[in-house]
């Protein structure tokens, strides 16, 4: 079983977002709550549908990171993306934001 | 241009207020998504990567002033002060809010736009020649049939719900700047043994996932019958389309597996039945709409202008700019100013709200208000007097839209691939950027000569890549972005699809790679006016594939 956050977007804002141990989601993906194992993976899939039904996002996904400096990291360029921005224009998405971390490119 | 006329109006107000009502009911919950989605869709509204986006209808890409600076204010007021020219002649809004759609929706019918049937299982937006009505060698219009498709089309019960979505393309020249032949129906004007105008009816073209060319069902199809043929094309392919199988529900698979010649049968027996029905065109009905297009008040005026032909000496960077963005007008003292929407290094198709009011201003000035969108991603001016084309250039130079590139390398098609694009595996818009700065150099544009470089993030081909005389495909292989090579394919009244070179090239290699190509390419040309894909159909693919693969 590989390390996992839940990832949706807001329904409102179209945003992606990430859901953190505290229950909130957030546009970040450092403050996202990782699990290792079937029962947090049911545990976060549990969460995401509860905020569909909530009316706070849509599409919750699990995906895929891996662990630095025990901050969770996308893996693929899709998901490196989403927690961005568009790679074309640094000055939109959340890479544009104050406080985003790691802003500027995919790496 | 066409104007809306009360039931026109009527639709697109009360659409927009349905939508509203569509809205309110999702973010209180009596909509839940799977209920909310295809109502969305039937608006032209996506959920991508970042946000939702909203792709606008440009029917067969005409546009007014008056609609230009509205989609310009619009950019600003719910966007982020830019918006992007798609493949098919359609503007895209990347950031709205989902609960000020339904007022993003209301500008738009201000100036009588919408998202209607832009997305969906329909028929999409009827595309068209960007150069309709001014071309020198245009048989017809056009613009008019397709704006008769539209009306025929818009909300039409039976084909509201097909397998797949349909997307139809007019060409009214000889040479074919629609792409028609790589479109579920293609119409190209033609003139039959008596003169008379009508369509060649090209069928189940399409790239994506199966790149197919189009065949010909019907050689010559008289005007009045333009529409219960169609009906007769979309009633088969309804009834006989693959509902069960995503990747196989479009019409090009549908005429592949029964033969071009039983489909046309079928077609011909459907047609049979509706032939004389009220779908049957009347002279007078097709006059009435070509009304609404009918030519500006052109002054009259003498062939190469002195003053135009003066500055022309005076000044070699409008010199440069006339020999690539100009095209011959059907008006003695007129002509057809291109404005391209890729500057080096720039984003194809994308313009911001500045430049989308300037050139408004600019047509007002020097176009009769008109402008036109082109599925290559770039704006014309249709209608501009020789003598105007000095000032125009230095207008579009203060908006910077004056790159001299129409037709080279740099004047690329990309689609927004994985920067923006929810099915996209590979990214499109930096590489087409990378391509653009490592070509930056006119001269060596120039000395390449006419060569159409697409680029597509994914299979679905909205860049074009099958096409492309040099065709970039984004895969995905194990989380990183490669990119799939073609050679040779063409859009036009020759359509070919592209060879696959061999295997793909990393992001990093994939500029190399395309610098190979275009190297080699000189190389083994015979001389300057052999062009790329003279020198593709006489050489073939092994001399490249040995530069490409030598190293590895």
């Amino acid at each position: 079983m590989s390390l996992k956050v839940i990832t949706a977007n807001l329904l409102r804002e179209g945003d992606v977002v990430y859901l953190a141990a505290d229950g909130t989601w957030s546009l970040w993906l450092d403050d996202a709550e990782m699990v290792d194992g079937a029962d947090g993976a049911a545990r976060l899939e549990a969460a995401g549908e509860k905020a569909v039904t909530g009316l706070l996002v849509i599409g919750p996904y699990l995906m895929d990171v891996t662990e630095e400096a025990g901050r969770p990291k996308p893996i693929g360029t899709r998901e490196k993306i989403r927690a961005k921005g568009p790679t074309t224009h640094l000055n939109f998405g959340k890479q544009a934001m104050h406080g985003a971390s790691g802003a500027g490119g995919i790496g | 241009m066409y104007r809306y006329d009360e039931f026109d109006e009527t639709l697109v107000r009360e659409r927009v207020e349905q939508f509203r009502g569509q809205v309110r009911r999702r973010v209180s919950g009596d909509l839940t998504e799977d209920q909310f989605k295809p109502l969305r869709l039937m608006n032209g509204l996506y959920l991508q990567l970042h946000a939702y986006m909203l792709r606008v209808a440009i029917p067969y890409g005409t546009l007014s002033s008056r609609q230009l600076r509205q989609l310009g204010t619009i950019a600003r007021r719910y966007d982020k002060d830019y918006a992007h020219f798609t493949t098919r002649q359609n503007i895209q809004y990347n950031w709205p809010r989902l609960e000020e759609v339904p007022d993003l929706l209301s500008d738009l019918a201000d100036v009588e736009m919408h998202g209607i049937q832009t997305s969906g299982n329909c028929i999409r937006n009827v595309t068209a020649d960007q150069y309709a009505g001014v071309a020198a060698d245009e048989i017809d219009d056009p613009r008019i049939y397709a704006e008769i498709i539209r009306q025929w089309s818009t909300l039409h019960p039976e084909f509201s719900f097909l397998p797949r979505k349909f997307k139809i393309a007019v060409t009214g020249t000889p040479h074919d700047r629609a792409a028609v032949r790589v479109h579920d129906i293609g119409l190209h004007i033609r003139r039959n043994e008596a003169g008379e105008a009508g369509f060649e009816v090209i069928v189940g073209g399409g790239q994506g996932r199966t790149p197919i060319i189009g065949k010909t069902i019907r050689d010559f199809l008289p005007k009045r019958h333009l529409l219960s043929y169609l009906e007769a094309i979309l009633r088969v392919y309804n009834q006989l389309g693959r509902r069960d199988n995503l990747f196989k529900a479009r019409i090009k698979i549908l005429v592949n597996a029964v033969g071009p010649d039983v489909f046309a049968r079928m077609v011909e027996e459907e047609w049979a039945h509706i032939k004389d029905s009220p779908l049957a065109l009347p002279a007078d009905e097709i006059a009435r709409i070509k009304a609404y297009f009918a030519p500006p008040l052109y002054e009259a005026l003498s062939a190469d202008q002195p003053a135009f032909v003066a500055k022309h000496l005076e000044d070699p960077a409008f010199a440069r700019w006339v020999k690539t963005n100009v095209a011959a007008h059907k008006q003695p003292g007129y002509a057809i100013a291109n404005i391209s929407l890729k500057p080096e290094g720039g984003i194809p198709g994308d313009a911001t709200a500045e430049q989308m009011e300037g050139l408004a201003d600019l047509a007002e000035r020097f176009s009769f208000s008109e402008i036109r969108v082109t599925h290559e991603q770039n704006l014309v001016l249709p209608y501009v007097r020789q003598i105007d084309l000095y000032a125009l250039w230095q207008g579009l130079g203060e908006l910077d839209l004056d790159s001299p590139n129409l037709g080279l390398i740099s004047d690329m098609i990309a689609c927004p691939g994985l920067d923006y694009c929810n099915l996209a595996n590979a990214r499109s818009i930096p590489v087409a950027q990378a391509i653009s700065r490592r070509f930056a150099d006119l001269k060596r544009q120039h000395d390449i000569g006419e060569l159409k470089l697409k680029i597509s993030g994914c299979i679905n081909a909205c860049g074009h890549h099958h096409v492309g005389h040099i065709g970039i495909l984004g895969v995905d292989k194990r989380g990183e972005e490669f990119y799939q090579i073609t050679l040779g394919g063409s859009a036009d009244e020759n359509a070919a699809l592209g060879d696959i070179v061999g295997p793909s090239f990393s992001y990093d290699e994939v500029v190399d790679a395309v610098e190979t190509i275009v190297d080699a390419y000189l190389d083994l040309r015979e001389d300057e006016a052999e062009a790329f894909l003279q020198t593709y159909a006489r050489v073939g693919l092994q001399p490249f594939k040995e530069k490409l693969y030598a190293t590895h």
